[in-house]
C-alpha cells in the first residue's frame, strides 16, 4: 500500500498463514503501524494522535450519554439534568464530551496550520488535505448540532440563527429552510433530526479519517523540510526515516498523555470555562438572549459571516450586478462559506515550487499574519456587532481571503526561495551531530 | 425567569422610551471568598445546612428548585444530612402531588424539590451557573479557575443590592438593585437583619444570609463539584506521572538514532 519500500508482513506459523491466504488482516495492521516516517517529524505531527483520540474520546463518552438523554423539547434539558445529578459519573462524562469538543477544535486548528505552514497540502497530498477539509467540514456539522441538544436558551437561539443562515439563500431559501428544521421554526422535529444526526456524523467522520490515513500513508508523511523521503531502494529510504512504532507512537503518546492533563484540569477545575452561562437556561422561543453568542470555534467564520454588512461597497457591487439577487445576508453565508472553500483550494492556489514555509522567506510573514488575522477573528466573533468592531472584522476578513486568492498564487511568482537540504537525512543530522545512519 | 427576564426587558424599554428616569446603570458583583472557589475549594458543609434554612424559609415561598432531588441533601460533598433528617425535611416542608393517589402528599426523599410558586418567580436549580458575575481578566473569564464563575457572587450581590428605593411602572412596583443588569428588579427585597435563627449561632445579619443562601444554591446548581475537582485532580495526577514516564520512554527509544549515548 504504502510507496515507501520498506519490510512487509511475512506470516510464518501455520495458523498465521491460513488466516493471511484468507484476510489478509494482520499484514494490514503491521503495514499500517510500521509505515516508514521520515524521522524528522518535529512537534506539530503530534496533532493527528491527539484528534484520533478525540473522535474516539466523544464517541465513547457520547454513546454513554445517549443512554440516558431524551430527545424531546419537553425532557432534553431535564435529561441533561439527569445525567449531571442522578447518573453515576455522568456530570464527569458529559463535562468531558462538551470539553472534548473544544479540544477537538483546538487540536483540529493546530493540525491545519500545520499543514498550511509545511505545505502539507501540496501535491501528491491533495487528496488528504481534501478529505482532510470535509473531516473539519462535519466536524462542525457535528459540533453545532451536538450544542443544540441540551436545549438551553443558547442551543435553541444558536440554531435559530444558524439555520436562519440557509435562509438567505435566493429563491429556495424558505423552503430549503422549512425543510431542515421539519418545520416553520426551530421545535421538536428539529431536535429529533438533529440528534438522529449528532449521532451518525462521528461515524461518517471516523470512516473519512480511515481515507485520510490511507491516503497519506499512500503519499508518505510531509515534513518540516517539504523534502521526499527517497524511495529508490530500502536502504536509502531508512536512512530518512524511521517506523512509526515504537519511536512515533510513543512520541505522539507521550504528547496526548501531557495535553490530557490540562484537559483534564481543564474538565475537573473551570469545565464550563468555555460554555455559555445561558444554556443552563431551558430554551424559551419567547425570550431571545441579549447576545446570541456561537461556541468559541465557531468564532472566526461568525466574524466573516457578520463582516459583510449591507453598506460594503463589495456587497453593494454583488447586489447591483445580481440585481438585487444577492444581498447582504446571503453575501456573508456566501463569505462564510468561501473562507473554508479557498482554503481547501489551497493545493491549487499555492504556485511555489517549494513545499515547506521554512525555505520561503517572504511566505512565513504572510503565513503569521494569516495566524494572527485567525485569532482577531475569533476575538471578533465574540464582540457585539459595532464600531469599531465592523470595521476591524471587514479588514481581517478581507485579510483571510486575499492571503489565499492573491498572496499564495503571486508568491509562488516573486518569492525567492531558501536553499533547501537535499536530503530528510541532512536535515535530521544537522540537528543530531552525533546522528548516524543506521548500519544495517 | 423568563418571566422576570421580560418583565425587565419592558421595563427597561419604558425607562428608555419614557426618558424621564432613564439612567446608565452598570451592574456591580461583589467578589466573595467562598470555601468551593479554585482547584482544591470545598464546600462548608455548616454553610450549606444554613443556606438551605434560609431557602426554606425564604426563597421558596415563591421559588423553586424542580431539577433538586430531594435525597441529594443526604449526599457527601452537599449538605449531608442524615438520612432520618432528610426525609423528615421533605415530610415537614413540601408537598407534591401524586398522580397515583390523584392527591397532594407529603414529599418523600425520591421527590424531586417542588417547582417555582409564583410563574414570575425563576426556578433556582441552576441560577448560580446560569449567571456569570465574572468574565475578566480582560474579558477571558481565566480568572474563574480560582474564583468561579461569579454566579454565587451574582445571586449574593441581588440579595445584598438592594438600596431602598422603589419605583411604580404600568403598575408593578421596581426595586432599585445594584447587581440587577437593568438596575429595576421586580422582586421585593427577601431579606432583612435577623430574618432567620440560625442554630449554629452564625451571623444572620443580610449579607451573612445572602452568603449562605448563594453557596447553597451553588451546591443545587453543582452538586457534584467536589467528586468532579477530586476526579479532575487525580486524572491530572496521573496524567503528569505517566507524561514523565513516557518522556524517559521516548528518550530512551530515539537515543540511538539521535546518536545519543543510552542513559
Amino acid at each position: 500500500m504504502s510507496g515507501i519500500p520498506h519490510d512487509h508482513y511475512e506470516p510464518k506459523t501455520g495458523g498465521e498463514k491460513w488466516l493471511h491466504s484468507r484476510l489478509p488482516i494482520v499484514g494490514l495492521l503491521y503495514d499500517t503501524i510500521m509505515i516508514p516516517t521520515p524521522k524528522n517529524l518535529n512537534w506539530m505531527w503530534i496533532w493527528g494522535i491527539i484528534l484520533t483520540f478525540c473522535l474516539a474520546l466523544q464517541i465513547v463518552t457520547g454513546i454513554i450519554l445517549v443512554m440516558h438523554y431524551t430527545p424531546h423539547v419537553d425532557m432534553a434539558f431535564a435529561s441533561i439534568e439527569h445525567i449531571m445529578r442522578n447518573v453515576n459519573g455522568g456530570h464527569f462524562i458529559r463535562y468531558l464530551h462538551m470539553n472534548g469538543g473544544s479540544l477537538f477544535f483546538f487540536a483540529v486548528y493546530m493540525h491545519i496550520f500545520r499543514g498550511l505552514y509545511y505545505g502539507s497540502y501540496k501535491a501528491p497530498r491533495e487528496i488528504t488535505w481534501i478529505i482532510g477539509m470535509l473531516i473539519y467540514l462535519m466536524m462542525m456539522g457535528t459540533a453545532f448540532m451536538g450544542y443544540v441538544l441540551p436545549w438551553g436558551q443558547m442551543s435553541f437561539w444558536g440554531a435559530t440563527v444558524i439555520t436562519g443562515l440557509f435562509g438567505a439563500i435566493p429563491f429556495i431559501g424558505e423552503s430549503l429552510q422549512t425543510w431542515l428544521l421539519g418545520g416553520p421554526a426551530v421545535d421538536n422535529a428539529t431536535l429529533n433530526r438533529f440528534f438522529s444526526l449528532h449521532y451518525l456524523l462521528p461515524f461518517v467522520i471516523a470512516a473519512l479519517v480511515a481515507v485520510h490515513i490511507w491516503a497519506f500513508h499512500t503519499t508518505g508523511n510531509n515534513n518540516p523540510t517539504g523534502v521526499d523521503v527517497r524511495r529508490d531502494s530500502k536502504a536509502e529510504a531508512e536512512k530518512d526515516t524511521v517506523p512509526f512504532w515504537p519511536y512515533f507512537v510513543i512520541k505522539d503518546v507521550f504528547a496526548l498523555a501531557v495535553i490530557l492533563a490540562v484537559f483534564f484540569a481543564i474538565v475537573g477545575f473551570m469545565p464550563n470555562y468555555l460554555g455559555h452561562p445561558d444554556n443552563y437556561i431551558e430554551a424559551n422561543p419567547l425570550v431571545t438572549p441579549a447576545h446570541i453568542v456561537p461556541e468559541w470555534y465557531f468564532l472566526p467564520f461568525y466574524a466573516i459571516l457578520r463582516a459583510f454588512t449591507s453598506d460594503v461597497w463589495v456587497v453593494m457591487f454583488a447586489s447591483w450586478i445580481t440585481g438585487g439577487i444577492i444581498d447582504a445576508k446571503f453575501f456573508g453565508v456566501l463569505a462564510m462559506f468561501g473562507a473554508i472553500v479557498v482554503m481547501a483550494l489551497a493545493p491549487w492556489l499555492d504556485t511555489s515550487s517549494v513545499r515547506s514555509g521554512r525555505y520561503r522567506p517572504m511566505f512565513k510573514w504572510w503565513f503569521w499574519l494569516l495566524v494572527v488575522d485567525f485569532i482577531v477573528l475569533m476575538w471578533l466573533g465574540a464582540m457585539p456587532a459595532e464600531e469599531p468592531y465592523a470595521t476591524f472584522s471587514l479588514i481581517a476578513s478581507a485579510y483571510w481571503f486575499f492571503y489565499f486568492l492573491i498572496i499564495l498564487p503571486l508568491l509562488g511568482v516573486i518569492e525567492k526561495p531558501l536553499p533547501q537540504p537535499e536530503t530528510i537525512e541532512e536535515d535530521f543530522n544537522a540537528h543530531y551531530p552525533k546522528a548516524e545512519t543506521p548500519a544495517e | 425567569m423568563f418571566k422576570k427576564l421580560s418583565i425587565a426587558a419592558v421595563a427597561a424599554l419604558t425607562l428608555s422610551t419614557g426618558g424621564a428616569m432613564a439612567e446608565v446603570v452598570t451592574a456591580y458583583t461583589e467578589d466573595i471568598d467562598f470555601s468551593f472557589e479554585g482547584p482544591f475549594g470545598k464546600f462548608d458543609q455548616n454553610q450549606l445546612q444554613r443556606g438551605l434554612q434560609v431557602y426554606t424559609e425564604v426563597c421558596s415561598a415563591c421559588h423553586g428548585l424542580q431539577y433538586v432531588p430531594l435525597r441529594t441533601l443526604g449526599d457527601e460533598g452537599g449538605p449531608h444530612l442524615p438520612a432520618d433528617q432528610v426525609r423528615a425535611y421533605a415530610e415537614q416542608n413540601f408537598e407534591v402531588f401524586d398522580p397515583e393517589l390523584d392527591d397532594f402528599r407529603a414529599a418523600k426523599p425520591t421527590d424531586l424539590f417542588p417547582g417555582s410558586n409564583l410563574e414570575s418567580a425563576p426556578d433556582l436549580s441552576l441560577m448560580a451557573k446560569a449567571r456569570a458575575g465574572f468574565r475578566g481578566p480582560y474579558g477571558s473569564g481565566m480568572n474563574q479557575l480560582f474564583k468561579g464563575m461569579g454566579g454565587p457572587e451574582y445571586i449574593y450581590s441581588i440579595l445584598a443590592g438592594y438600596t431602598g428605593e422603589e419605583k411604580e411602572e404600568v403598575g408593578t412596583l421596581f426595586y432599585r438593585n445594584t447587581a440587577f443588569p437593568s438596575g429595576w428588579i421586580a422582586m421585593a427585597p427577601p431579606l432583612s437583619d435577623e430574618l432567620v435563627e440560625f442554630a449554629d449561632g452564625s451571623s444572620n445579619s443580610v449579607s451573612g444570609m445572602a452568603e449562605d443562601v448563594s453557596a447553597f444554591l451553588m451546591w443545587a446548581a453543582e452538586p457534584k463539584m467536589m467528586a468532579r475537582k477530586q476526579a479532575g485532580l487525580t486524572g491530572v495526577i496521573f496524567l503528569t506521572v505517566l507524561s514523565v514516564l513516557l518522556y524517559l520512554t521516548n528518550k530512551r527509544i530515539w537515543a540511538p538514532i539521535k546518536g545519543k549515548k543510552v542513559g
